[in-house]
């Protein structure tokens, strides 16, 4: 049977039969993700306030060239030009935000919200034309994986930062940044390893996935946290924003950070 | 749900054209959409055509729209419906209509005869058996209980609403790609038919596939993004193929 013969009068920019509220979920994506991002673009140019004592903002971590003593190679690199203005945000969120954007979860999730690639199911598009993920842009989609593997190093360093997070001035103590930075890492590692393609990585391109033991077992591993990734993708999303926002305020002296040990 | 009167916007027509005409039935405790139209076919048009077989949602004939949303009629129970404006039944949108609430799905049968049969390795024993694991089994058995309603191809926008009939195959098809593709036995390689013929990027991971179906199989999570990503080790992985040549090359090596 033809192209031709299957085709159906094309239907309205939001034109559907549905009675529900069918925009509800992708107006809330699109609130959700547009609120993330014009706060974290604030703060990762802000430059300054992202640490307090042991603690630092997983915007800023890990911090290569920068002036607090959680730089990892010293203050900012004079080869960097005058005119561009300096964040040790800046050199390294490109990793975990390509990590967010390539994410399966939350292409389906901004191509409805925010490009209406269809606005909701059953509802009509305001394009009639479409390339999908085959052509460019949307090919590069495709480089998921390698920035999962850059993930997977953040979730050690923000987990060592965990670590510093214990050691004051006065020695060990846990204070409450240190179990927001610990939620932090929790809820970015539920994240990133139940990610679609580790999941494939890990064992899932395996016909015979049972034939290595280890390799299935983290695969079993990996699905189980992959069930619930929107869930984890939300999460995550919120408390990495609310961590910086702790760390910001704490050393703006707008908030005490409270010592339970 | 006590007696009462639903009321009802049944589309009519056949591939010239059509509209929705309103009727009206009494429905009872436990009673189905497709109940409703076997009433509305029975009392009030004798020529409305609907296929229908099971009535237990495992034949998957019975495929329609409901107040905008694909559904199995005798899988959608009145009670759960809101009543307070007619309900609206509409055929599938993907494929082309015959007459009411038909539509022809030959197309698929069509597409299903495209993809790359079943092709095992040798057998594991003398006597022609092969040996796999359970849990082998359990990842591809989940896409074989697809009963063929095609509400998950009906929902996809892109052969919904972009028509790239001849460019995709559609998510059932991809999951009856997984099921060959990630069987134990199976030796066979679809990924560059995926790639090209099959059109496994024109998907945009909307899950309203998985949204939609009927025996609940994870359509997207568990057969389409696998399929892609088993694609992007075949075309867009440099570091996967030269991961993929140096272990070929030591087992070779290691074997006598």
């Amino acid at each position: 049977m033809s192209h031709a013969e299957i085709a159906a009068p094309p239907r309205a920019f939001g034109q559907t039969m549905r009675r529900d509220v069918w925009w509800l979920q992708p107006a809330l994506v699109f609130c959700g993700l547009s609120i993330f991002i014009v706060y974290s673009t604030w703060a990762a140019f802000q430059g300054a306030n992202y640490f307090f004592g042991n603690y630092v903002s997983p915007f800023y971590s890990p911090e290569l060239f920068g002036s607090s003593p959680h730089s990892w190679f010293g203050p900012k690199p004079g080869w960097w030009p005058n005119w561009l203005l300096f964040s040790p945000a800046l050199l390294i969120l490109w990793a975990p935000g390509g990590f967010r954007l390539t994410c399966y979860y939350y292409r389906g999730a901004y191509y409805k919200a925010f490009w209406a690639d269809p606005p909701a199911c059953t509802v009509g598009e305001p394009r009639s034309t479409y390339w999908g993920e085959r052509s460019f842009p949307l090919i590069m989609q495709n480089v998921h994986r390698y920035f999962l593997y850059i993930a997977l190093i953040f979730i050690g360093i923000l987990a060592y930062d965990v670590w510093k997070a214990l050691w004051f001035a006065n020695g060990f103590g846990i204070g409450v940044g240190t179990i927001v930075l610990a939620i932090n890492v929790v809820l970015l590692g539920g994240y990133t390893f139940g990610c679609h393609s580790l999941r494939h990585l890990i064992g899932g391109f395996r016909d015979n996935l049972a034939r290595s033991t280890t390799s299935f077992a983290c695969y079993r591993c990996v699905s189980c946290l992959n069930k619930r990734h929107m869930l984890w993708a939300w999460m995550s999303l919120f408390w990495v924003g609310f961590s910086d926002l702790y760390v910001r305020l704490c050393s703006l002296g707008v908030w005490h950070d409270f010592r339970i040990i | 749900m006590s007696d009462q009167t639903v009321h009802f916007k049944i589309w009519r027509g056949d591939a010239k054209g059509g509209g929705f005409r309103d009727y009206s039935t009494e429905c009872t405790e436990g009673m189905v959409v497709l109940d409703a139209v076997h009433d509305v076919q029975r009392e009030q048009a004798v020529d409305l055509a609907c296929r229908w077989n099971c009535k237990a949602g495992k034949c998957g004939s019975c495929s329609a729209e409901i107040n905008g949303l694909p559904k199995l009629m005798c899988m959608a129970r009145l009670s759960e419906l809101p009543t307070e404006k007619p309900i609206t039944i509409e055929p599938i949108k993907a494929f082309p209509i015959v007459k009411d609430l038909i539509t022809d799905v030959s197309w698929n049968f069509e597409v299903k005869k495209r993809i790359k049969k079943f092709k095992p390795r040798p057998p594991d024993a003398p006597d022609g058996t092969w040996r796999m694991q359970q849990e082998d089994i359990d990842r591809v058995q989940e896409f074989r209980k697809c009963i063929e309603c095609f509400l998950c191809q009906d929902v996809c926008h892109v052969l919904r609403d972009h028509h790239l009939h001849d460019r995709f195959i559609g998510p059932r098809f991809l999951i009856y790609a997984a099921a060959l593709e990630m069987h134990p036995l199976d030796v066979e390689d679809r990924t560059d038919e995926l790639r090209n013929a099959h059109g496994i990027g024109y998907c945009n991971i909307t899950k309203c596939c998985t949204k939609v179906c009927p025996e609940n199989i994870q359509i997207t999570d568990n057969g389409i993004i696998p399929l892609k990503e088993r694609v992007v080790d075949k075309f867009y992985d440099p570091l996967g193929w030269i991961w993929r040549a140096w272990k070929k090359k030591s087992d070779r090596t290691r074997k006598p």
